[in-house]
């Protein structure tokens, strides 16, 4: 595990808000979540060496929290909202739009490794629904015609990486 | 009757042109000026103010914020946090999100004035996990403000200091119920605890007492400080004072977030003329008033009985769109006004479905802590998935409402009647739905929706 020195420095900082050092261990997944990616197996012990904790402290709090992923997805993560007010709006078919553009399916990530398509409970946008969130992103009303242009836009991004 | 007006207090510069979220420009407003004055009275004085306002919690429970504030121990020696419920996490529900990104301010003013009444030191704003750019707006917000000293060591000159940091949450539910909460802001699994104690104003975060309020409850008390809380009771309808934020979604032609005065409007006011009505071609079949836990009305059902206004008892005869839209009244009929999430479906919606959709979010979000909350709720998800996708059957309607019934009451927090309004609601008026799903099922082709 190969933190970034300015990830290093907020982590030290982050514990600093805390009159109690296990406080941090949200902030500090965040952290290295971010940084990463991901959160391997090292990341748990070693953020429970940081904190002064047991590893099983840190464990139980990963797995509980649905943001946390323990292993590499896609390069793009694409959430689609599932609960009530955008289903009823179409989130459902906006869901399968992606999987048909990404020729991928739901909590797999696409054969090019581009991206992982993924349900997540309300997010607190239901007025413009159906709402969709591309990594840190929120976008609203995302109709079939939306979806698409989102997707020719991922792709076109892929391609100026390369 | 048409509707009245908007009274916007809260979301007063919300989507405003040319309104931005930073310190000048909300100083340019009148930012800051309610603190400032308020940090010269005596703290007891501004607890009195919003004792006097009546304001209720705008989180889900409607608790007065007065009287909360007054059970905090003060008496114990330990430091009193304040804990800012920013985790918006109850579908249906979109209106702190709009006061954390257009107006962080505003939060952070109603923040300071209650955490130098309560002689906070530290405050801590927990926020969703899904909402990162509304961190790093607060933060960014947070460090403007204190670099002017309206936060940190020595606010305004008075000697007086507090702190606010920024929390993130990471993606459940569970975390907006307050001792939940707390768990998860001290590094823990975000299980609810075991009451008693009752109250985190006895016993919070780090065993000290703790005050948690919503982001929109805090930012109402900037506004009761401004104008007395007198003046501020005269808003609304007695009992239930002051605007509230109703955040419509679903089936009308303009859903978004809305503020009027406290049980001013009617239900029907706010979908037919507000928003628009339904849409082209379509009737209204249902709508849920408070949050997706809020037990579901039918529309054409009716509501009778005896209420209070002013001395005297009258009669009431209400259809759903005759309901006043406040936390009393939401309530006599057998509901709530919850966290101001209006849910409107119209008749092309199946209840099965809808309820199918509600029933797995609630199964995925449960801690798992209480066995008839976790088995319940996926149980509960397992029936009308199957009803949705498999085999339904006559009898599952009967099933439904025995596992439903065997849960509130018997859980460690209110997850558990969370989870079971839901069914029992849907059950009590759309039995028949649920009843005749098998049949209706193979007749009707392809729905125009999916929920499930
Ligand atoms: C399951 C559950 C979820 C809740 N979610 C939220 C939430 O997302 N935001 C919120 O402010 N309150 C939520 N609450 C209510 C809080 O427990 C608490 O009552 C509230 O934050 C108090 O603030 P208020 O008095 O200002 O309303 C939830 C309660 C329960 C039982
Ligand atoms: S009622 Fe449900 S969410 Fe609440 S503590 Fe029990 S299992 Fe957890
Ligand atoms: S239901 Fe999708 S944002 Fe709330």
């Amino acid at each position: 595990m190969n933190l970034k020195p300015e990830t290093l420095a907020r982590i030290d900082e982050v514990i600093t808000h805390y009159p109690v050092k296990r406080s941090a261990t949200l902030p500090l997944l965040h952290l290295i979540h971010e940084d990463i990616g991901h959160i391997p197996e090292e990341a748990i012990t070693w953020i429970a060496g940081k904190l002064s904790l047991q590893p099983i402290n840190v464990y139980e709090v990963v797995t509980f929290y649905p943001m946390f992923r323990r292993h590499p997805i896609g390069r793009r993560h694409i959430k689609v909202c599932r609960t009530l007010s955008c289903a009823l709006m179409g989130g459902y078919k906006t869901c399968a739009a992606f999987e048909k553009e990404f020729n991928t399916k739901l909590g797999a990530t696409s054969p090019d490794g581009e991206v992982t398509v993924d349900f997540v409970e309300c997010l607190a946008s239901c007025g413009t629904a159906p709402v969709v969130m591309i990594d840190d992103e929120l976008h609203e009303k995302v109709d079939g015609a939306k979806a698409k242009q989102l997707s020719d836009q991922i792709r076109a991004e892929a391609a100026k990486r390369t | 009757m048409p509707a009245p007006v908007q009274r916007r207090l809260i979301l007063e510069h919300i989507d405003e042109p040319g309104y931005t979220n930073d310190l000048a420009c909300y100083q340019r407003h009148g930012g800051y000026a309610v603190l400032r004055q308020a940090v010269t009275r005596k703290p007891e004085e501004l607890i009195d103010e919003v004792k006097k306002s009546g304001l209720r919690g705008r989180g889900g429970a409607g608790f007065p914020c007065g009287v909360k504030w007054s059970l905090v121990d003060r008496k114990s020696g330990k430091p009193i946090y304040l804990i800012v419920n920013a985790d918006e996490s109850e579908p249906g529900t979109f209106k702190d999100r709009y006061i954390i990104h257009q107006d962080p301010h505003q939060l952070i003013e109603g923040i300071m004035i209650s955490c130098f009444a309560n002689n906070v030191k530290q405050a801590y704003i927990y926020i969703r996990g899904e909402m990162p750019h509304g961190a790093r707006i607060l933060e960014k917000a947070i460090a403007e403000a204190r670099a002017a000293n309206l936060v940190g060591p020595n606010i305004l000159g008075t000697g007086y200091g507090c702190e606010i940091f920024v929390h993130r949450g990471a993606g459940a539910y569970i975390c907006g119920e307050e001792t939940g909460l707390i768990e998860s802001l001290e590094g823990k699994r975000a299980n609810p605890r075991i009451k008693p104690p009752y109250f985190p104003a006895v016993l919070g975060l780090y065993q000290c007492p703790t005050i948690v309020n919503n982001v929109e409850t805090l930012c109402h008390v900037k506004h009761i400080t401004a104008m007395g809380g007198a003046e501020y009771a005269k808003i609304g309808t007695p009992g239930n004072t002051g605007t509230r934020i109703y955040c419509v979604s679903g089936h009308v032609q303009r859903p978004g977030y809305y503020e009027f005065e406290c049980g001013r409007i009617t239900l029907g006011q706010l979908l037919n003329e507000v928003c628009g009505g339904p849409l082209p071609g379509r009737t209204f079949k249902a709508v849920i008033p408070g949050g997706s836990s809020a037990k579901i009305l039918r529309f054409g059902e009716r509501f009778k009985g005896k209420r209070k206004v002013g001395a005297d008892m009258v009669d009431y005869d209400w259809g759903v769109e005759d309901v006043p839209m406040d936390f009393d009244s939401l309530g006599m009929i057998g509901t709530m006004g919850g966290s101001g999430g209006v849910i409107v479906m119209d008749d092309s919606v199946s209840m099965v479905e809808a309820l199918a959709n509600i029933n797995a979010f609630y199964s995925h979000e449960s801690c798992g802590q209480c066995t008839p909350c976790r088995e319940g709720s996926l149980w509960m998800k397992r029936i009308t998935t199957r009803m949705v996708h498999g085999q339904a059957r006559t009898e599952d309607a009967a099933l439904l409402k025995g596992v439903a019934d065997q849960i509130p009451g018997r859980t460690i927090c209110a997850f558990g009647e969370a989870c079971s309004w839901p069914t029992q609601s849907f059950l009590a008026k759309f039995g028949d739905e649920f009843k005749g799903y098998a049949t209706a099922k193979s007749e009707v082709p392809e729905r125009t929706h999916t929920l499930i």
